[in-house]
Protein backbone atom coordinates (compact mmCIF):
# COMPACT_ATOMS: atom_id res chain seq x y z
CA UNK A 1 0.00 0.00 0.00
CA UNK A 2 2.50 2.36 1.12
CA UNK A 3 4.44 2.22 -2.61
CA UNK A 4 1.66 2.56 -4.47
CA UNK A 5 -0.18 5.87 -2.43
CA UNK A 6 2.69 8.24 -3.92
CA UNK A 7 1.81 7.38 -7.65
CA UNK A 8 -2.00 8.43 -6.77
CA UNK A 9 -3.43 11.84 -8.54
CA UNK A 10 -4.43 14.33 -5.78
CA UNK A 11 -8.26 13.51 -6.98
CA UNK A 12 -7.45 9.78 -6.27
CA UNK A 13 -5.62 10.11 -2.93
CA UNK A 14 -8.55 12.04 -2.20
CA UNK A 15 -10.92 9.47 -2.70
CA UNK A 16 -8.82 7.23 -0.24
CA UNK A 17 -9.37 9.85 2.34
CA UNK A 18 -12.65 11.00 2.17
CA UNK A 19 -13.50 6.98 2.08
CA UNK A 20 -11.04 6.58 5.33
CA UNK A 21 -8.99 3.97 3.54
CA UNK A 22 -6.15 5.76 4.63
CA UNK A 23 -5.90 9.17 7.18
CA UNK A 24 -3.53 12.12 6.37
CA UNK A 25 -1.20 10.99 8.33
CA UNK A 26 -0.76 8.04 6.94
CA UNK A 27 0.06 9.39 3.32
CA UNK A 28 2.40 11.61 4.71
CA UNK A 29 4.35 8.71 5.94
CA UNK A 30 4.03 6.80 2.28
CA UNK A 31 5.32 10.06 0.69
CA UNK A 32 8.07 10.43 3.52
CA UNK A 33 9.19 6.64 2.35
CA UNK A 34 9.59 7.53 -1.52
CA UNK A 35 11.29 10.19 -0.73
CA UNK A 36 13.70 8.66 0.88
CA UNK A 37 13.89 5.84 -1.32
CA UNK A 38 13.85 7.90 -4.30
CA UNK A 39 15.75 11.22 -3.80
CA UNK A 40 18.83 10.35 -3.31
CA UNK A 41 18.60 9.52 -7.10
CA UNK A 42 16.73 12.80 -7.64
CA UNK A 43 17.65 15.49 -5.40
CA UNK A 44 14.30 17.11 -5.88
CA UNK A 45 14.07 18.81 -2.42
CA UNK A 46 15.89 20.74 -0.32
CA UNK A 47 14.58 19.81 3.24
CA UNK A 48 11.37 18.64 4.61
CA UNK A 49 9.56 18.87 7.77
CA UNK A 50 7.53 15.46 8.36
CA UNK A 51 6.96 16.21 12.25
CA UNK A 52 5.24 19.80 11.22
CA UNK A 53 3.39 18.21 8.29
CA UNK A 54 2.05 15.51 10.57
CA UNK A 55 1.29 17.78 13.11
CA UNK A 56 -1.27 19.22 10.47
CA UNK A 57 -2.76 16.37 9.44
CA UNK A 58 -4.03 15.64 13.13
CA UNK A 59 -6.69 18.37 12.12
CA UNK A 60 -6.90 17.57 8.61
CA UNK A 61 -10.12 17.90 7.45
CA UNK A 62 -10.70 15.80 4.53
CA UNK A 63 -14.21 17.16 3.35
CA UNK A 64 -12.09 20.54 2.28
CA UNK A 65 -11.31 20.36 -1.11
CA UNK A 66 -7.79 19.76 -0.71
CA UNK A 67 -8.23 17.86 2.20
CA UNK A 68 -5.54 16.00 3.93
CA UNK A 69 -3.23 16.34 0.30
CA UNK A 70 0.04 17.19 0.89
CA UNK A 71 1.76 19.39 -1.41
CA UNK A 72 5.69 20.74 -1.82
CA UNK A 73 6.43 23.97 -2.12
CA UNK A 74 9.33 25.71 -4.14
CA UNK A 75 12.16 26.99 -1.87
CA UNK A 76 10.95 30.58 -3.03
CA UNK A 77 7.75 30.60 -1.11
CA UNK A 78 7.38 31.20 2.52
CA UNK A 79 6.15 28.86 5.54
CA UNK A 80 5.72 29.32 8.45
CA UNK A 81 8.61 27.77 11.01
CA UNK A 82 10.39 26.33 7.66
CA UNK A 83 13.66 27.49 5.64
CA UNK A 84 13.21 29.53 2.50
CA UNK A 85 16.38 29.31 0.79
CA UNK A 86 15.84 30.30 -2.82
CA UNK A 87 18.72 27.75 -3.45
CA UNK A 88 20.87 31.21 -2.38
CA UNK A 89 24.07 30.77 0.05
CA UNK A 90 22.55 34.31 1.04
CA UNK A 91 19.20 32.69 2.80
CA UNK A 92 21.16 29.40 4.22
CA UNK A 93 19.76 29.55 7.76
CA UNK A 94 16.69 31.39 7.25
CA UNK A 95 13.37 30.30 8.64
CA UNK A 96 10.38 32.33 7.12
CA UNK A 97 7.65 33.50 10.43
CA UNK A 98 5.32 34.03 8.22
CA UNK A 99 2.84 32.42 5.46
CA UNK A 100 2.87 33.49 1.64
CA UNK A 101 -0.35 33.93 0.86
CA UNK A 102 -0.71 30.99 -1.85
CA UNK A 103 0.16 28.81 1.69
CA UNK A 104 -2.61 30.93 3.99
CA UNK A 105 -5.15 29.45 1.29
CA UNK A 106 -3.75 25.83 0.73
CA UNK A 107 -4.04 25.65 4.29
CA UNK A 108 -8.08 27.17 4.28
CA UNK A 109 -8.49 24.58 1.55
CA UNK A 110 -7.34 21.81 3.70
CA UNK A 111 -3.85 21.18 2.21
CA UNK A 112 -0.53 20.32 4.49
CA UNK A 113 2.70 22.25 3.16
CA UNK A 114 5.45 18.93 2.93
CA UNK A 115 8.63 19.42 1.55
CA UNK A 116 10.90 22.39 0.03
CA UNK A 117 11.87 22.15 -3.93
CA UNK A 118 15.11 22.37 -5.32
CA UNK A 119 15.36 25.58 -8.13
CA UNK A 120 18.01 27.54 -9.73
CA UNK A 121 19.35 29.92 -7.44
CA UNK A 122 16.55 33.13 -6.91
CA UNK A 123 14.95 31.04 -9.76
CA UNK A 124 17.30 31.98 -12.17
CA UNK A 125 17.86 29.38 -14.93
CA UNK A 126 16.85 26.87 -16.98
CA UNK A 127 18.14 23.67 -15.73
CA UNK A 128 18.36 23.79 -12.24
CA UNK A 129 22.10 23.34 -12.11
CA UNK A 130 22.33 27.11 -10.38
CA UNK A 131 21.03 25.78 -7.17
CA UNK A 132 23.90 26.53 -4.45
CA UNK A 133 22.73 22.71 -2.82
CA UNK A 134 23.01 21.08 -5.69
CA UNK A 135 21.45 19.52 -9.31
CA UNK A 136 18.19 18.24 -9.39
CA UNK A 137 17.80 15.46 -11.62
CA UNK A 138 15.38 14.35 -14.45
CA UNK A 139 13.76 11.03 -13.09
CA UNK A 140 13.80 10.03 -16.75
CA UNK A 141 17.25 10.00 -16.90
CA UNK A 142 19.02 11.21 -14.03
CA UNK A 143 22.22 12.03 -16.53
CA UNK A 144 19.68 15.02 -17.49
CA UNK A 145 18.66 17.99 -16.12
CA UNK A 146 14.99 18.46 -15.14
CA UNK A 147 14.43 22.23 -16.68
CA UNK A 148 14.32 25.28 -14.68
CA UNK A 149 14.20 27.03 -12.55
CA UNK A 150 11.47 24.87 -10.73
CA UNK A 151 13.06 21.86 -11.47
CA UNK A 152 12.74 20.60 -8.08
CA UNK A 153 9.25 20.85 -8.02
CA UNK A 154 8.62 19.23 -11.83
CA UNK A 155 10.94 16.31 -11.12
CA UNK A 156 9.36 15.52 -7.07
CA UNK A 157 5.70 15.32 -9.25
CA UNK A 158 7.10 13.10 -11.60
CA UNK A 159 9.11 10.80 -9.44
CA UNK A 160 5.93 9.97 -7.54
CA UNK A 161 7.54 11.86 -4.35
CA UNK A 162 4.30 14.65 -4.38
CA UNK A 163 0.99 14.52 -5.45
CA UNK A 164 1.54 18.13 -6.90
CA UNK A 165 4.19 20.62 -5.87
CA UNK A 166 4.17 24.41 -6.44
CA UNK A 167 6.67 26.43 -8.35
CA UNK A 168 7.11 30.09 -9.90
CA UNK A 169 7.09 31.30 -13.25
CA UNK A 170 9.00 34.52 -14.65
CA UNK A 171 9.83 33.02 -18.56
CA UNK A 172 8.75 29.40 -18.49
CA UNK A 173 9.83 28.47 -14.86
CA UNK A 174 6.79 26.45 -14.48
CA UNK A 175 5.91 25.01 -17.93
CA UNK A 176 9.52 24.28 -18.94
CA UNK A 177 10.39 21.42 -16.16
CA UNK A 178 6.57 20.25 -16.63
CA UNK A 179 7.42 19.43 -19.89
CA UNK A 180 10.96 17.68 -19.54
CA UNK A 181 9.63 15.89 -16.65
CA UNK A 182 6.37 14.77 -18.11
CA UNK A 183 3.78 16.38 -16.15
CA UNK A 184 1.56 19.14 -16.32
CA UNK A 185 2.32 22.36 -15.50
CA UNK A 186 0.38 25.76 -15.21
CA UNK A 187 1.41 29.27 -15.32
CA UNK A 188 -1.64 31.50 -14.50
CA UNK A 189 -2.40 35.27 -15.70
CA UNK A 190 -0.45 37.66 -14.12
CA UNK A 191 -2.31 38.77 -11.28
CA UNK A 192 -4.56 35.97 -10.67
CA UNK A 193 -2.10 34.30 -7.95
CA UNK A 194 -0.90 36.35 -4.91
CA UNK A 195 2.53 36.79 -4.92
CA UNK A 196 2.84 37.74 -1.31
CA UNK A 197 5.35 35.31 0.50
CA UNK A 198 7.10 34.73 -3.06
CA UNK A 199 10.35 35.93 -2.66
CA UNK A 200 10.61 38.38 -6.08
CA UNK A 201 12.81 37.75 -8.92
CA UNK A 202 10.83 39.80 -11.97
CA UNK A 203 7.89 41.82 -9.96
CA UNK A 204 6.25 42.39 -13.13
CA UNK A 205 6.50 38.65 -14.47
CA UNK A 206 6.50 36.43 -11.64
CA UNK A 207 3.47 34.49 -11.32
CA UNK A 208 2.92 31.06 -8.79
CA UNK A 209 1.26 28.22 -10.24
CA UNK A 210 0.42 24.01 -9.72
CA UNK A 211 2.97 21.07 -11.35
CA UNK A 212 0.25 18.21 -11.66
CA UNK A 213 0.39 14.64 -12.32
CA UNK A 214 -3.25 15.72 -14.22
CA UNK A 215 -5.58 18.54 -15.45
CA UNK A 216 -8.00 18.31 -12.99
CA UNK A 217 -5.59 18.35 -10.27
CA UNK A 218 -4.03 21.02 -11.53
CA UNK A 219 -7.38 22.61 -11.63
CA UNK A 220 -8.52 21.90 -8.36
CA UNK A 221 -5.24 23.21 -6.99
CA UNK A 222 -5.88 26.90 -8.84
CA UNK A 223 -9.11 27.10 -7.38
CA UNK A 224 -7.63 27.03 -4.13
CA UNK A 225 -4.83 29.43 -4.51
CA UNK A 226 -6.25 32.03 -6.80
CA UNK A 227 -8.07 35.46 -6.15
CA UNK A 228 -7.35 38.70 -5.29
CA UNK A 229 -5.22 39.44 -1.88
CA UNK A 230 -5.29 42.85 -0.38
CA UNK A 231 -1.26 42.07 0.32
CA UNK A 232 -0.27 42.04 -3.29
CA UNK A 233 -1.48 45.03 -5.15
CA UNK A 234 -0.79 43.69 -8.64
CA UNK A 235 -3.15 40.38 -7.91
CA UNK A 236 -7.14 41.49 -9.47
CA UNK A 237 -10.31 41.53 -8.37
CA UNK A 238 -11.70 39.26 -11.25
CA UNK A 239 -14.04 36.95 -9.74
CA UNK A 240 -12.68 33.07 -9.43
CA UNK A 241 -14.45 30.50 -11.29
CA UNK A 242 -14.34 26.79 -10.51
CA UNK A 243 -11.80 26.21 -12.96
CA UNK A 244 -12.95 22.25 -12.76
CA UNK A 245 -16.11 23.19 -14.73
CA UNK A 246 -15.44 22.83 -18.29
CA UNK A 247 -13.63 20.08 -17.70
CA UNK A 248 -14.97 17.23 -19.62
CA UNK A 249 -16.66 19.30 -22.51
CA UNK A 250 -15.79 18.78 -26.36
CA UNK A 251 -13.94 20.78 -28.31
CA UNK A 252 -16.47 21.43 -30.70
CA UNK A 253 -16.52 25.63 -31.63
CA UNK A 254 -13.10 25.76 -30.54
CA UNK A 255 -10.29 27.37 -32.73
CA UNK A 256 -7.08 26.49 -31.71
CA UNK A 257 -4.09 28.94 -33.09
CA UNK A 258 -0.66 27.60 -34.51
CA UNK A 259 2.17 30.82 -34.40
CA UNK A 260 4.15 29.98 -37.38
CA UNK A 261 7.02 31.77 -35.35
CA UNK A 262 7.06 28.87 -32.77
CA UNK A 263 7.85 25.91 -35.40
CA UNK A 264 10.64 26.90 -36.65
CA UNK A 265 13.90 25.56 -38.36
CA UNK A 266 16.17 24.04 -35.05
CA UNK A 267 13.00 22.53 -32.73
CA UNK A 268 14.75 19.41 -32.37
CA UNK A 269 12.58 17.21 -34.76
CA UNK A 270 11.31 14.96 -32.93
CA UNK A 271 9.62 17.57 -30.52
CA UNK A 272 8.28 19.17 -33.82
CA UNK A 273 6.72 16.23 -34.99
CA UNK A 274 5.07 15.11 -31.43
CA UNK A 275 3.41 18.50 -31.28
CA UNK A 276 2.45 18.45 -34.86
CA UNK A 277 0.28 15.21 -34.26
CA UNK A 278 -0.96 16.85 -31.45
CA UNK A 279 -2.44 19.52 -33.61
CA UNK A 280 -3.56 16.84 -35.86
CA UNK A 281 -5.27 15.27 -32.99
CA UNK A 282 -7.19 17.88 -31.62
CA UNK A 283 -8.34 18.14 -35.17
CA UNK A 284 -9.69 14.91 -34.66
CA UNK A 285 -11.34 15.98 -31.21
CA UNK A 286 -13.44 18.71 -33.45
CA UNK A 287 -11.35 22.10 -32.72
CA UNK A 288 -10.64 23.86 -36.21
CA UNK A 289 -6.81 24.56 -36.30
CA UNK A 290 -5.72 28.11 -37.87
CA UNK A 291 -2.70 29.42 -38.58
CA UNK A 292 -1.67 32.42 -36.96
CA UNK A 293 1.72 35.11 -36.46
CA UNK A 294 3.14 36.70 -33.50
CA UNK A 295 5.42 38.57 -35.43
CA UNK A 296 7.63 39.74 -32.70
CA UNK A 297 8.43 36.64 -31.47
CA UNK A 298 11.93 36.77 -32.29
CA UNK A 299 12.60 40.08 -29.80
CA UNK A 300 11.36 38.25 -26.67
CA UNK A 301 14.19 37.24 -25.32
CA UNK A 302 16.11 40.19 -25.86
CA UNK A 303 12.95 41.96 -24.25
CA UNK A 304 13.11 39.36 -21.29
CA UNK A 305 16.62 39.85 -20.49
CA UNK A 306 16.43 43.33 -19.95
CA UNK A 307 13.17 43.84 -18.12
CA UNK A 308 13.85 40.59 -15.74
CA UNK A 309 17.36 41.33 -14.94
CA UNK A 310 16.46 45.37 -14.36
CA UNK A 311 13.73 44.10 -11.82
CA UNK A 312 15.71 41.50 -10.77
CA UNK A 313 18.70 43.99 -9.66
CA UNK A 314 16.42 45.73 -8.03
CA UNK A 315 14.38 43.15 -6.21
CA UNK A 316 17.71 41.55 -4.84
CA UNK A 317 18.88 44.61 -3.51
CA UNK A 318 17.64 43.93 -0.19
CA UNK A 319 20.11 41.28 0.40
CA UNK A 320 22.48 43.61 2.02
CA UNK A 321 23.48 41.34 5.42
CA UNK A 322 21.33 43.18 7.91
CA UNK A 323 18.00 41.86 8.34
CA UNK A 324 18.36 38.07 6.97
CA UNK A 325 20.95 36.19 5.24
CA UNK A 326 24.67 36.25 5.27
CA UNK A 327 26.58 38.68 6.52
CA UNK A 328 30.26 39.24 5.65
CA UNK A 329 32.52 39.21 8.94
CA UNK A 330 34.38 41.61 10.11
CA UNK A 331 33.48 44.83 7.56
CA UNK A 332 35.76 47.66 7.89
CA UNK A 333 32.66 50.04 6.80
CA UNK A 334 29.31 50.14 5.16
CA UNK A 335 30.44 49.51 1.11
CA UNK A 336 32.76 46.54 2.49
CA UNK A 337 29.67 45.37 3.87
CA UNK A 338 27.87 45.23 1.26
CA UNK A 339 29.92 44.21 -1.23
CA UNK A 340 31.54 41.22 0.60
CA UNK A 341 27.99 40.18 1.81
CA UNK A 342 26.89 40.00 -1.66
CA UNK A 343 29.99 38.58 -3.07
CA UNK A 344 29.84 35.93 -0.71
CA UNK A 345 26.24 35.01 -0.79
CA UNK A 346 25.18 35.20 -4.47
CA UNK A 347 26.13 32.35 -6.85
CA UNK A 348 27.50 33.13 -10.54
CA UNK A 349 24.18 33.58 -12.36
CA UNK A 350 22.76 35.67 -9.94
CA UNK A 351 25.66 37.85 -10.17
CA UNK A 352 25.60 37.96 -13.74
CA UNK A 353 22.14 39.17 -14.02
CA UNK A 354 22.40 41.45 -11.26
CA UNK A 355 25.10 43.16 -13.15
CA UNK A 356 23.25 43.07 -16.55
CA UNK A 357 20.40 44.47 -14.93
CA UNK A 358 22.48 47.31 -13.01
CA UNK A 359 23.73 48.23 -16.28
CA UNK A 360 20.35 48.46 -18.57
CA UNK A 361 18.90 50.53 -15.68
CA UNK A 362 21.94 53.21 -15.29
CA UNK A 363 22.43 56.34 -16.30
CA UNK A 364 22.89 56.94 -20.18
CA UNK A 365 21.68 53.42 -20.88
CA UNK A 366 17.95 53.10 -19.50
CA UNK A 367 16.14 54.71 -22.29
CA UNK A 368 18.37 52.64 -25.07
CA UNK A 369 18.04 49.47 -23.10
CA UNK A 370 14.90 49.35 -20.46
CA UNK A 371 12.88 51.97 -22.00
CA UNK A 372 12.66 50.77 -25.38
CA UNK A 373 12.59 46.94 -23.68
CA UNK A 374 9.29 48.12 -22.18
CA UNK A 375 7.93 49.45 -25.61
CA UNK A 376 8.72 46.01 -27.57
CA UNK A 377 7.39 44.14 -24.56
CA UNK A 378 3.96 46.42 -25.71
CA UNK A 379 4.07 45.28 -29.46
CA UNK A 380 4.58 41.70 -28.16
CA UNK A 381 1.30 41.79 -26.04
CA UNK A 382 -0.30 43.37 -29.24
CA UNK A 383 0.53 40.21 -31.18
CA UNK A 384 -1.02 38.04 -28.85
CA UNK A 385 -4.23 40.70 -28.11
CA UNK A 386 -4.56 40.40 -32.03
CA UNK A 387 -4.33 36.26 -32.63
CA UNK A 388 -7.11 35.96 -29.36
CA UNK A 389 -9.40 37.82 -31.73
CA UNK A 390 -9.15 35.30 -34.36
CA UNK A 391 -8.65 32.16 -31.90
CA UNK A 392 -9.15 30.67 -27.94
CA UNK A 393 -5.77 29.17 -27.50
CA UNK A 394 -2.71 28.86 -28.95
CA UNK A 395 -1.07 25.25 -29.38
CA UNK A 396 2.84 25.38 -30.05
CA UNK A 397 6.07 23.40 -28.15
CA UNK A 398 6.55 23.94 -24.73
CA UNK A 399 10.22 23.97 -25.27
CA UNK A 400 12.18 23.32 -28.41
CA UNK A 401 14.17 20.57 -27.40
CA UNK A 402 14.02 16.95 -24.67
CA UNK A 403 16.00 17.36 -21.33
CA UNK A 404 19.66 18.22 -21.83
CA UNK A 405 22.52 16.70 -20.27
CA UNK A 406 23.62 17.95 -17.20
CA UNK A 407 26.64 20.42 -17.49
CA UNK A 408 26.06 20.77 -21.18
CA UNK A 409 25.47 24.90 -21.32
CA UNK A 410 25.68 25.43 -17.65
CA UNK A 411 28.84 28.17 -18.61
CA UNK A 412 26.83 29.61 -21.63
CA UNK A 413 24.03 31.68 -21.05
CA UNK A 414 22.96 33.01 -24.23
CA UNK A 415 22.78 29.51 -24.84
CA UNK A 416 21.21 28.27 -22.10
CA UNK A 417 18.57 31.75 -22.31
CA UNK A 418 17.36 30.90 -25.76
CA UNK A 419 16.16 27.51 -23.77
CA UNK A 420 12.97 29.72 -22.72
CA UNK A 421 12.28 31.19 -26.66
CA UNK A 422 8.56 29.33 -26.49
CA UNK A 423 7.77 30.47 -23.13
CA UNK A 424 9.08 33.98 -22.62
CA UNK A 425 6.55 35.94 -24.37
CA UNK A 426 4.12 34.72 -22.23
CA UNK A 427 5.12 36.00 -19.30
CA UNK A 428 5.70 39.62 -21.46
CA UNK A 429 1.98 39.43 -22.40
CA UNK A 430 0.95 38.00 -18.79
CA UNK A 431 -1.03 35.28 -20.31
CA UNK A 432 -1.93 32.38 -18.50
CA UNK A 433 0.10 28.62 -20.26
CA UNK A 434 0.01 25.06 -19.72
CA UNK A 435 1.92 22.57 -20.56
CA UNK A 436 1.13 18.62 -20.84
CA UNK A 437 2.70 15.82 -22.01
CA UNK A 438 2.43 14.89 -25.64
CA UNK A 439 4.94 12.26 -26.46
CA UNK A 440 8.40 10.91 -26.01
CA UNK A 441 11.60 11.18 -28.07
CA UNK A 442 14.32 8.29 -28.36
CA UNK A 443 17.44 9.67 -27.38
CA UNK A 444 21.06 7.66 -26.21
CA UNK A 445 18.43 4.78 -25.42
CA UNK A 446 15.81 6.70 -23.42
CA UNK A 447 12.38 8.00 -23.44
CA UNK A 448 12.31 11.79 -22.69
CA UNK A 449 8.91 13.36 -22.46
CA UNK A 450 8.06 16.03 -25.23
CA UNK A 451 5.72 18.84 -23.54
CA UNK A 452 2.71 20.53 -25.28
CA UNK A 453 2.23 24.30 -24.64
CA UNK A 454 -1.13 25.89 -24.60
CA UNK A 455 -1.52 29.75 -24.26
CA UNK A 456 -5.07 30.88 -23.82
CA UNK A 457 -6.68 34.52 -23.13
CA UNK A 458 -6.57 36.36 -19.89
CA UNK A 459 -8.35 34.89 -16.81
CA UNK A 460 -9.90 32.37 -19.48
CA UNK A 461 -7.64 29.41 -17.26
CA UNK A 462 -11.16 27.27 -17.09
CA UNK A 463 -11.23 26.97 -21.12
CA UNK A 464 -7.02 26.29 -21.36
CA UNK A 465 -7.76 23.20 -18.45
CA UNK A 466 -10.52 22.58 -21.06
CA UNK A 467 -8.57 21.88 -23.87
CA UNK A 468 -5.63 20.61 -21.83
CA UNK A 469 -8.20 18.21 -20.53
CA UNK A 470 -9.64 16.93 -23.45
CA UNK A 471 -6.28 15.95 -25.03
CA UNK A 472 -5.00 14.23 -22.00
CA UNK A 473 -8.11 12.13 -21.64
CA UNK A 474 -7.55 10.85 -25.12
CA UNK A 475 -4.63 10.16 -24.83
CA UNK A 476 -2.03 7.91 -22.52
CA UNK A 477 0.89 10.33 -22.65
CA UNK A 478 0.32 11.76 -19.28
CA UNK A 479 0.11 7.86 -17.77
CA UNK A 480 3.53 7.33 -18.13
CA UNK A 481 6.19 7.22 -15.37
CA UNK A 482 9.83 7.19 -15.16
CA UNK A 483 11.48 4.03 -14.23
CA UNK A 484 13.19 4.47 -10.90
CA UNK A 485 14.54 1.66 -9.10
CA UNK B 1 26.79 50.16 -27.20
CA UNK B 2 28.27 47.22 -25.26
CA UNK B 3 31.60 48.20 -26.09
CA UNK B 4 31.21 50.66 -23.63
CA UNK B 5 30.05 48.36 -20.93
CA UNK B 6 32.44 48.23 -18.11
CA UNK B 7 32.11 45.61 -15.69
CA UNK B 8 34.59 46.73 -12.93
CA UNK B 9 32.07 50.16 -12.23
CA UNK B 10 28.67 48.42 -12.82
CA UNK B 11 29.23 45.55 -10.26
CA UNK B 12 30.33 49.24 -7.88
CA UNK B 13 26.87 50.59 -8.33
CA UNK B 14 25.49 47.12 -7.43
CA UNK B 15 27.48 47.11 -4.32
CA UNK B 16 29.01 43.90 -5.52
CA UNK B 17 32.10 42.72 -5.47
CA UNK B 18 33.57 40.74 -8.16
CA UNK B 19 36.79 38.13 -8.36
CA UNK B 20 39.16 39.43 -11.05
CA UNK B 21 38.16 36.06 -12.95
CA UNK B 22 34.53 36.81 -12.55
CA UNK B 23 35.14 40.44 -13.92
CA UNK B 24 36.95 39.12 -16.92
CA UNK B 25 34.61 36.57 -17.14
CA UNK B 26 31.67 38.83 -16.90
CA UNK B 27 32.87 41.19 -19.22
CA UNK B 28 32.91 38.72 -21.94
CA UNK B 29 29.57 36.68 -21.35
CA UNK B 30 27.39 40.17 -20.66
CA UNK B 31 28.92 41.81 -23.42
CA UNK B 32 27.78 38.92 -25.89
CA UNK B 33 24.51 39.56 -24.22
CA UNK B 34 24.13 43.07 -25.10
CA UNK B 35 25.46 42.69 -28.48
CA UNK B 36 22.29 40.07 -28.69
CA UNK B 37 19.88 42.53 -26.87
CA UNK B 38 20.82 45.03 -29.51
CA UNK B 39 18.91 43.75 -32.05
CA UNK B 40 15.94 45.33 -30.76
CA UNK B 41 17.55 48.67 -32.06
CA UNK B 42 15.98 47.81 -35.19
CA UNK B 43 12.46 47.70 -34.25
CA UNK B 44 10.13 50.33 -35.20
CA UNK B 45 8.53 51.41 -31.50
CA UNK B 46 8.00 55.26 -32.76
CA UNK B 47 4.16 56.14 -30.53
CA UNK B 48 4.36 52.85 -28.73
CA UNK B 49 4.07 53.12 -25.17
CA UNK B 50 5.87 51.23 -22.70
CA UNK B 51 4.47 48.19 -20.82
CA UNK B 52 5.72 48.30 -17.44
CA UNK B 53 2.75 46.01 -16.02
CA UNK B 54 0.82 42.67 -18.22
CA UNK B 55 -2.27 44.49 -16.36
CA UNK B 56 -3.19 48.21 -16.34
CA UNK B 57 -2.89 48.76 -12.82
CA UNK B 58 -3.45 52.16 -11.25
CA UNK B 59 -2.91 53.02 -7.62
CA UNK B 60 -4.64 50.71 -4.63
CA UNK B 61 -5.33 52.32 -1.89
CA UNK B 62 -6.41 51.12 1.43
CA UNK B 63 -6.92 52.70 5.22
CA UNK B 64 -4.17 54.20 6.65
CA UNK B 65 -4.53 52.03 9.96
CA UNK B 66 -2.06 49.58 11.79
CA UNK B 67 -2.75 46.01 11.39
CA UNK B 68 -1.42 43.22 13.74
CA UNK B 69 2.02 41.66 11.82
CA UNK B 70 5.84 40.90 12.82
CA UNK B 71 6.59 41.88 16.68
CA UNK B 72 10.07 43.64 16.62
CA UNK B 73 10.83 39.86 18.27
CA UNK B 74 9.89 38.25 14.92
CA UNK B 75 11.08 41.08 12.54
CA UNK B 76 14.52 40.70 14.16
CA UNK B 77 14.18 36.78 14.09
CA UNK B 78 16.27 36.41 10.68
CA UNK B 79 19.17 39.43 11.59
CA UNK B 80 22.48 38.01 11.64
CA UNK B 81 23.21 40.52 14.15
CA UNK B 82 20.79 42.17 16.72
CA UNK B 83 20.78 43.86 20.35
CA UNK B 84 18.40 45.92 22.54
CA UNK B 85 15.92 44.94 19.51
CA UNK B 86 17.68 46.58 16.98
CA UNK B 87 19.63 45.36 13.82
CA UNK B 88 23.23 45.91 14.16
CA UNK B 89 25.13 47.56 11.41
CA UNK B 90 28.51 48.77 10.33
CA UNK B 91 29.35 52.40 11.18
CA UNK B 92 28.16 54.57 8.42
CA UNK B 93 29.26 58.28 9.53
CA UNK B 94 32.76 58.84 10.57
Amino acid sequence: MSMELPALSIAEVQARLRAKVVSPAEVLRALDERIAQVDPQIHGYLSRDLAAALKCAENADVSLPLGGVPIAIKDVINVTGEPCTAASKILQGYRSNYDATVIRKLRAAGAIPFGRCNLDEFAMGSSTENSAFGHTRNPWDTSRVPGGSSGGSAAVVAADEAFAALGSDTGGSIRQPAALCGIVGLKPTYGRVSRFGLIAFASSLDQIGPFTKTVRDSALVLNAIAGRDPQDSTSLDEPVPDHTALLGRDLKGIRLGMPREYFIDGIDPQVDAAVRAAVRHYESLGAEIVEVSLPNTEHAVGVYYIIATAEASANLARFDGVRYGHRAADATGLLDHYGRTREEGFGPEVKRRIILGTYVLSSGYYDAFYLRAQKVRTLIRRDFSAAFEKVDALICPTSPEVAFKAGDRSDDPLKMYLADIFTIATNLAGIPGISIPCGFASTDGRQLPIGLQLLGKPFHEPQLLQIAHAFEQSTDWHKARPNLA
Amino acid sequence: MSAQFDVRYTAQLARLNLSEAEISKFQTQISQILAYVEKLEQVDVRGVEPTAHANAIFNVFREDKARDWFTAEDALANAPRAANQLFIVPKVIE
